[in-house]
């Protein structure tokens, strides 16, 4: 790519950004929002996050080696299963290792198709393409599974006495559970879907923008683009998918019942954690 | 009257039926992680319980609200285990059995009608689907007195005691060995208690069928009981012959509770 094509950013013009901060800080103060302080520290943390991450992209992209490559694939996979695990509203115990799975299992057959097959990048390793690319698939298959997670942790308390009363009748967990899978499902996939739907006619996507920014054509930016789009409704579909079934294994015994952690909600951590001394 | 569907699933019968016990509990103790505001305690709901139930009776399991009835229940078909001690089947362990096949032979109405999405025929031949094995849901609704014009309705635009009702053929539909009932009566008037309880002693009668009832009261209890279970605080304080608890219980808080001066609290 040719890196005089596009205007570069200077420290100087940064620190000129933070003018921004200022305006929104202006707005907080102004409403009373007392939003100040975490104005302050989600500024400073943009700061050091990227500017770190930037660092270690650039390091990463110099030593362009599988292995590197690989190793920052599996850390983020790791960030974003333990972050899909926080943002579950009930207990957590068991869904760290659930959603990782879920993630990692979406990541590598999108980036097996992605990399291999659509773009078919050679070395396969190459970070330019590998780590962005994998950063939306790991990114969006996160979201996916904690929105299912979620949202099945959810369907099972509010149909809790159709699930038992199916579970009572012999259904297995996975029968019982039929409903409310789907619909947890569709909760899941429906997002990216809607955003098939409306791209290009409100906002541009940030990627394809990027890429204009920094001097590719409109035609092969869209391209791009398309892939994107169909591969994180893929990711997103298979990460739903294999986290939602992870969860049955996690909210039913194997004795085809109902958890006690669905009615104990966030205070089973502590209870199973106690439990253990 | 679909008698014959209904035999072959229960060919496990032993051959002296007078001393099989249908359903056995050996020292069955249960604690249950109970919410307490923001933290979590255990509470002690059954206590070393054991009774048995011999095939063909019908027990009626009484006691105070909050007694530990319904958690029973669910441990006899595993929606819960118990803590300590076992239950048996037919002489075996029920931890032993497929759980699914357990609860094929022990049927389970809640205390609230459960409804499964769909019409009253997906309801009542929820259970035979499950195993793709055909089921005439028209033949069950017989057995509880619906008429047949509901299969096609809506299992929730059904009158509570219609629902409840509902649930017993859905049951009936899985061939079980045994029936447990929850408080079949409790959402019901007068009339609609009653075909329900004439209901379950024509099934006992004819089928065979080894029921235990919950109920708090005690005229149900009489009207249906061959033997009575008291359960006071989780604990078991009286089991017998029914007429004999209802002429004069052997004790002290048997005769309170039947006075309706007992509560559960402690
Ligand atoms: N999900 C639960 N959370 C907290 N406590 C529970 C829960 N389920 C049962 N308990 C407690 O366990 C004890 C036994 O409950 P259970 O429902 O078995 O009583 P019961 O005899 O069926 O009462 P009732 O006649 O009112 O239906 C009660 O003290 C109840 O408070
Ligand atoms: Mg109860």
């Amino acid at each position: 790519m040719n890196a005089s094509a596009y205007i570069h950013i200077s420290l100087i013009d940064l620190l000129i950004a933070l003018l921004f901060v200022g305006v929104t800080a202006i707005v907080s103060y102004w409403q009373g929002l007392g939003l100040e302080r975490d104005i302050a520290v989600g500024t400073v943390r943009t700061f050091v996050q990227l500017l770190t991450v930037g660092f270690v992209l650039q390091r990463l992209f110099d030593a362009s080696r599988w292995y590197w490559v690989v190793a920052a694939l599996a850390i983020m996979t790791t960030v974003a299963g333990y972050n899909a695990m926080k943002r579950q509203s009930g207990a957590k115990q068991g869904l760290f290792a659930v959603m990782t799975a879920a993630i990692a299992t979406a990541g590598v057959i999108t980036l097996i198709l992605v990399i291999g097959v659509v773009l078919r990048v050679r070395p396969w390793y190459q970070p330019q393409y590998v780590i962005p690319i994998a950063g939306m698939v790991i990114g969006n298959s996160m979201t996916g599974a904690a929105l299912v997670v979620n949202r099945f942790h959810s369907e099972l308390t509010l149909r809790r006495s159709e699930v038992e009363a199916s579970l009572a009748l012999g259904a297995t967990a996975r029968e019982a559970a039929a409903g409310a899978l789907r619909e947890s499902l569709r909760a899941a996939m429906m997002p990216t879907i809607n955003s098939m739907m409306t791209v290009g006619l409100v906002q541009l996507p940030g990627m394809m923008t990027g890429q204009i920014i920094s001097g590719a054509s409109p035609p092969d930016a869209v391209r791009y683009q398309v892939v994107v789009m169909l591969m994180v409704a893929a990711a997103t579909a298979v990460a739903a998918m294999t986290a939602v079934f992870g969860a049955l294994g996690v909210f039913f015994t194997p004795a085809q019942q109902l958890s006690p952690r669905l009615e104990l909600g966030r205070r089973f951590d502590a209870y199973t954690a106690r439990a253990k001394h | 009257m679909p008698a014959n569907a209904m035999n072959e699933g229960r060919s496990v019968s032993v051959n002296d039926p007078k001393c099989t016990a249908a359903v056995e509990l050996i020292h069955v103790s249960k604690t249950k992680p109970v919410v307490l505001g923001d933290s979590v305690t255990q509470l002690q709901v059954i206590e070393d319980v054991s009774f048995s139930v011999p095939k063909g009776e019908i027990l009626a399991l009484v006691g105070p609200s909050g007694s530990g009835k319904s958690t029973l229940l669910r441990m006899i078909n595993r929606l819960e285990d118990p803590t300590s001690g076992r239950i048996n089947l037919f002489e075996t362990n029920i931890s032993s059995l497929d759980v699914r096949e357990l609860r094929r032979r022990v049927g389970m109405v809640f205390q609230t009608p459960a409804l499964i999405a769909g019409t009253v025929a997906d309801n009542v031949s929820y259970g035979p689907r499950l195993r793709r094995e055909d089921c005439d849901p028209g033949e069950y609704l017989d057995l509880v007195q619906l008429e047949r014009d509901l299969l096609h309705r809506p299992a929730t635009a059904l009158s509570v005691g219609q629902q409840q009702r509902m649930c017993i053929a859905r049951a009936l539909a899985n061939r079980p060995e045994a029936l447990l009932l929850d408080e079949p009566t409790s959402a019901l008037d007068q009339t609609a208690a009653n075909t329900v309880l004439d209901l379950i002693c024509r099934l006992n009668r004819e089928l065979g069928l080894t029921v235990i009832m919950v109920t708090h009261l005690m005229e149900h209890a009489r009207a249906v009981g061959t033997q009575v279970v008291l359960l006071v605080r989780g604990a078991k304080i009286e089991e017998g012959p029914a007429d004999a608890f209802f002429r004069g219980p052997a004790t002290e808080i048997g005769r309170r509770f039947l006075q309706g001066e007992l509560s559960n609290e402690r």
